[in-house]
């Protein structure tokens, strides 16, 4: 079990490596003029030169980028914003909680809803509750996040105004953001459920566990939820880095100040380092994410460990 | 005689890929909610193309003193904060939404299952450098990762095809190498090459039409979710100038009125929730079409 774990611990490095080259990259060849964007149009040209020869603009690509690796590595420091010259690394601190809350209490939402009403409709298929649950789930699936998210504001925030539509620091305020996001997990969790446990319900050992006499609910939970749970938590895993990328665009329409709309505005500002930033530290969430869930895997599923015996 | 009731003389005999396409069809026929997806499809596909005949105005006709009229016979759909026609906006939106759709999804099967089929057909280390560079690209949420490429290129309808095309590359890859290594196995292909036949001639007439399930599969749903994709990415003004009828980037312009002029919220979304719906369950139904695994 610790091979494993190191074993994917260390495959996730060239990963991370590749994550920062890519993203790299693409800034590199973004239009836009750092050094102008700072001392503004009308700077003389001298200091323009001073600057970009002192930010190390003029040297060829892979040096800034061998330079980049260096700072981030060695001092964990993600260079400054250009815009707010704060280091980066604070701003994306300052934001990140608020992605992470909304991101996880979306997550939550989803299995609390979605895995129960696969397991009920996969156990009375085609009864009504199955029907509805399963043409909820398309539609839901085929909503886009920041639709709902409107909605949901016109319905609970303008005409019932009984719930915010910005903020969150309470419970109250993180509902909206949190079903508009997870609405489209509950659809793909609750039909991922239902199909997964179909398919394990039709397998032999369920028979047997029935035909020896044993209470219809310890078949369903212990037996048939537990070996559907796989399929389930891969797609879970998957799910979130859908999150992150939907939380950009609930952020904005909840005005939740989280590092989506942190590298949406640093765009639009051709601010670089944050949105170099932003992505990298996403994309090593959901790295960690999938590791996390793979590490899961492996434990509930005894066939994956005796591979690293 | 017994011999008559096994051979059936009225029955034709099809060429093998006839009755194939023939099986799948008659499968599809029987998924209901597959064919209203269908229907809905070509509904689109025909609003698509005779947009100019079927759309009562211009999509970006302005018309100052007539802002904000709520939907009538005169605008079916009303008119936004310009005076522009919502309906008319709508119709048009359908022809971006399916060329982004497609042109995306198109360039990530092509690239994407290229690779795939590379990787899977060759194995050893180009299948792991392929599949390495696609791991990275999959560590970085698609939604994110086409967000910097229309950063990096700058916004456009085309650039905004090529970043949600290229996105969804590694997908593709997946499954297609999948299908590949599960086919280059198998003793017809062994045969082929003892034969003589050369690599590229296998991989083209017996390898790829093999794949072909999952990935037309893939391909309908992934419509879907490149136009879910790009709605998106317009909504947060990322990909598309105005006056483009993008119906994300309408929906992204109706935020500021929401409370006084709801239907200006409404009508892009449902057009987009109708048009995801039609893709997703016509995938389903494909999905179920096509798995010859299925028992009637």
């Amino acid at each position: 079990m610790i091979k494993y774990i190191l074993r994917r611990l260390i495959m996730l490095i060239p990963v991370l490596l590749g994550v920062t080259f890519i993203v790299f990259t693409l800034m590199y060849i973004t239009p836009g003029d750092p050094v102008r964007l700072i001392l503004g149009e009308s700077a003389p040209e001298e200091a323009v030169q001073e600057l970009r020869e002192e930010m190390g603009l003029n040297k060829p690509f892979i040096v800034q980028y061998v330079n980049y690796m260096k700072k981030l590595i060695l001092h964990q420091d993600l260079g400054s914003s250009y815009v707010t010259r704060r280091p980066v690394m604070q701003e994306i601190i300052s934001a990140f909680p608020s992605t992470l809350k909304l991101a996880a209490s979306s997550v939550l939402f989803a299995i609390i809803l979605g895995i129960p009403i696969g397991i009920i409709s996969a156990v009375k298929k085609y009864s009504i509750f199955d029907n509805l649950s399963m043409a909820f789930a398309l539609i839901g699936i085929s909503m886009p996040v920041f639709w709902l998210g409107l909605l949901l504001i016109l319905l609970f925030s303008v005409h019932l105004k009984i719930l915010p539509s910005s903020g969150y620091d309470s419970f109250k305020q993180m509902i909206l953001p949190a079903v508009s996001l997870g609405a489209q997990s509950v659809a793909i969790i609750a039909r991922m459920t239902r199909s997964s446990m179909l398919e394990v319900i039709g397998q032999d050992y369920i028979r047997t566990a029935r035909a020896k006499g044993q209470k219809e609910k310890i078949v369903i939970f212990n037996h048939a939820f537990k070996n559907a749970l796989i399929p389930i938590s891969t797609s879970i895993g998957l799910q979130f880095g859908g999150l992150l990328g939907g939380a950009v665009l609930t952020e904005s329409i909840f005005s939740i100040p989280g590092i989506g709309r942190l590298m949406v505005d640093s765009i639009k500002m051709r601010d670089f380092p944050v949105v170099q930033g932003s992505v990298l530290i996403i994309s090593i969430t959901f790295c960690i994410v999938n590791l996390l869930v793979d590490l899961y895997y492996a434990y509930i599923d005894p066939r994956v460990k005796t591979q690293y015996k | 005689m017994e011999e008559s009731k096994f051979i059936d003389k009225d029955k034709k005999y099809e060429k093998k890929g006839k009755s194939q396409l023939k099986g799948v069809w008659t499968r599809l026929k029987k998924d209901k909610l597959a064919l209203i997806g269908l229907v809905i499809l070509i509904i689109l596909i025909l609003m698509a193309i005779f947009a100019n005949f079927i759309a009562p105005y211009e999509y970006d006709t302005q018309n100052l003193k007539n802002t904000f009229q709520s939907p009538s016979l005169k605008h079916l759909f009303g008119t936004d904060e310009f005076g522009r026609d919502i309906f008319s906006r709508i119709v048009y939106g359908s022809r971006i939404s399916l060329q982004v759709g497609v042109i995306a999804v198109g360039i990530a099967v092509v690239i994407g299952g290229f690779l795939g089929a590379v990787a899977g057909y060759y194995s050893g280390k180009i299948d792991n450098v392929i599949m390495r560079i696609m791991d990275v690209l999959l560590s970085i949420p698609q939604m994110l990762l086409a967000i910097s490429i229309v950063a990096a290129l700058g916004n456009s309808l085309i650039n905004l095809m090529v970043a949600v095309g290229v996105s969804s590359i590694p997908q593709y890859a997946r499954i297609v190498r999948a299908s590949v290594i599960s086919i280059k196995n198998q003793e017809f292909v062994e045969s082929a090459r003892a034969i003589g036949s050369s690599d590229l001639r296998i991989i083209f007439k017996h390898v790829i039409p093999n794949c072909l399930a999952p990935v037309i599969v893939q391909a309908t749903l992934g419509i879907g979710l490149a136009i879910l994709t790009a709605a998106g990415l317009s909504f947060i003004g990322l990909g598309i100038k105005p006056p483009t009828p993008e119906w994300g980037a309408m929906l992204s312009g109706s935020r500021t009125y929401i409370r006084d002029y709801t239907y200006m919220t409404l009508f892009p979304g449902i057009a987009i929730v109708i048009t995801i719906f039609a893709f997703n369950v016509l995938g389903d139904g494909l999905r179920d079409a096509l798995d010859p695994k299925l028992k009637q």
